[in-house]
């Protein structure tokens, strides 16, 4: 079989091929991709999370979204759980009293699913304890 | 009719994984063997495609000639690249055609209107089809290139850059994706375009109708994912990597949404379909001959390629040759008697 222009069609060919398998080749003899571990903070039983952990998980973002329209719009401070406990609103000093490591927690996930929230733009990112 | 045969089609390409993992928990056959049976599909006939396009001889020299072609006299403006005469020229059309779609921006409608009682033809710029044509694949491909978090590990810090600009208006938690948005509206346009335009409804066909369909379908399942079903990125990214290595996650972790998986059925329907349909214009713009020839067939001689060799070139004289008696027996005349 005679191709036409054959030299620059093939090489364009072979460029896109390359492109769209990239993932597989890029990924070649790299250990194989196990999800991190969250370090879940080391804080007295009577401190369970504001929410069990499957909500957390799915909705974090929307409750710390929710809290800061309800602080800095309404002036509503006090979060009420489902189980009826109360949490002050904030980041600082309800969130970060546990998680007090960034990137040994919010960035496991964040950085591999290259999300960027932008909670940093205004407060001070938790550093974990002093070594 | 065309456009409901296509919608009733896309219903059918959903219920197939709601059903095949929602009742029958078929998740490693729809998360790992559709994706890469598809994908093996896509590779295969868009290289076969590709070889028999590149296989075809092309028999004229055909490029369409836009604007004013080159002439040697200096008071006649060459038009480069509406018309171009060299390589380069032509070079700088396809450049110009593949990311900013020249051919659409042409694009005219015409009207019948009276005046004095008379008909008259007008012609109007229609940039409409151009510009969502444009958004709609930038949109695309901005969506694609931003799932490659998914298959790279560690992610690169261009594609937290992206995600940063993709979510410039930090709209709502998780932040709204700008292109999210632009890809619907497009797709809406182009549909609602051949639905409510008569006389392209009249030339659309199924084919026409389904990818369309197929893509918001695609657009509005991944949409979901992300703003209302919150799906477990973390297990997908493992399933999705796994897969990429060759090493298939197993069993297919439990916490990821069903939704995913009618994403992905669909994304496999639209790259295993892509290599036999129209959305082979991705490899087939570079092949178009009427932009990637130059229009230089006053001073280049293009040669058919299929013409046989064995013919040689025969002259009208040699001709008359061959036939002198029994045209002058039939009265034709002829240049040179007996």
């Amino acid at each position: 079989m005679k191709l036409y222009n054959g030299g620059i069609i093939l090489a364009g060919l072979v460029i896109f091929l390359g492109l769209v398998t990239m993932p597989v080749w890029a990924n070649l003899g790299k250990p194989a991709y196990v999800p991190q571990k969250l370090t879940m903070p080391a804080a007295p039983n009577d401190k369970a999370c504001i929410e069990d952990k499957e909500i957390m998980r799915n909705t974090h973002m929307q409750i710390l979204d929710s809290w800061r329209d309800a602080v800095v719009r309404d002036g509503k401070r006090v979060y009420i759980n489902r189980h009826g406990k109360q949490f002050a609103m904030s980041l600082q000093n309800t969130c970060m009293k546990c998680h007090n490591n960034k990137e040994e927690f919010c960035d496991k996930c964040h950085l591999e699913a290259a999300v960027t929230p932008y909670c940093w733009d205004c407060h001070i990112a938790p550093k974990g304890k002093k070594q | 009719m065309n456009a409901i045969y296509s919608l009733v089609f896309v219903f059918a390409l959903v219920l197939i994984p709601l059903f095949g993992v929602g009742a029958a928990q078929q998740t490693y056959f729809f998360g790992v063997c559709v994706p890469w049976t598809a994908f093996l599909i896509f590779l295969v006939f868009f290289t076969a495609k590709i070889i028999k396009w590149a296989s075809r001889p092309v028999p004229f020299s055909i490029p369409t000639t836009a604007g004013q072609q080159w002439s040697n006299l200096d008071f006649i403006v060459h038009d480069k690249y509406d018309n171009p005469a060299t390589t380069g020229q032509t070079w700088i059309r396809m450049i110009l055609e593949v990311f900013a779609f020249r051919s659409l921006f042409r694009n005219t409608s015409m009207r019948v209107a009276m005046k004095d009682g008379k008909p008259i033809v007008g012609y109007f710029s229609a940039k409409w089809l151009w510009l969502f044509a444009l958004m709609f694949h930038y949109a695309f491909f901005t969506i694609a290139v931003r799932h490659l978090r998914l298959f790279l590990n560690p992610v690169p810090k261009v594609f937290e850059i992206l995600e940063t600009l993709d979510g410039l208006l930090q709209i709502g938690i998780p932040r709204l994706y700008l292109t999210d948005m632009v890809i619907v509206a497009a797709v809406m346009f182009l549909l609602l375009r051949r639905v409510a335009v008569p006389t392209v409804r009249y030339i659309s066909q199924v084919a026409d109708y389904f990818p369309l369909l197929l893509i918001l379908a695609i657009a509005a399942s991944g949409i979901y994912m992300r703003y209302y079903a919150k799906v477990d990125v973390v297990a997908i990214k493992q399933l999705i990597l796994g897969m990429v290595t060759l090493h298939p996650v197993k069993p297919i972790p439990a916490t990821i949404d069903i939704s995913f998986f009618i994403h992905l059925f669909l994304v496999s329907t639209l790259i295993f379909y892509f290599p036999f349909s129209k959305l082979m214009h991705l490899g087939g713009v570079f092949l178009s001959p009427t932009r990637n020839m130059p229009n230089d067939s006053r001073f280049v001689r293009h040669v058919n390629p299929w013409n046989d060799p064995n013919i040689k070139p025969h002259s009208y004289a040699a001709y008359e040759d061959d036939f002198r008696t029994p045209m002058i027996a039939a009265g034709l005349p002829v240049d040179k008697e007996a």
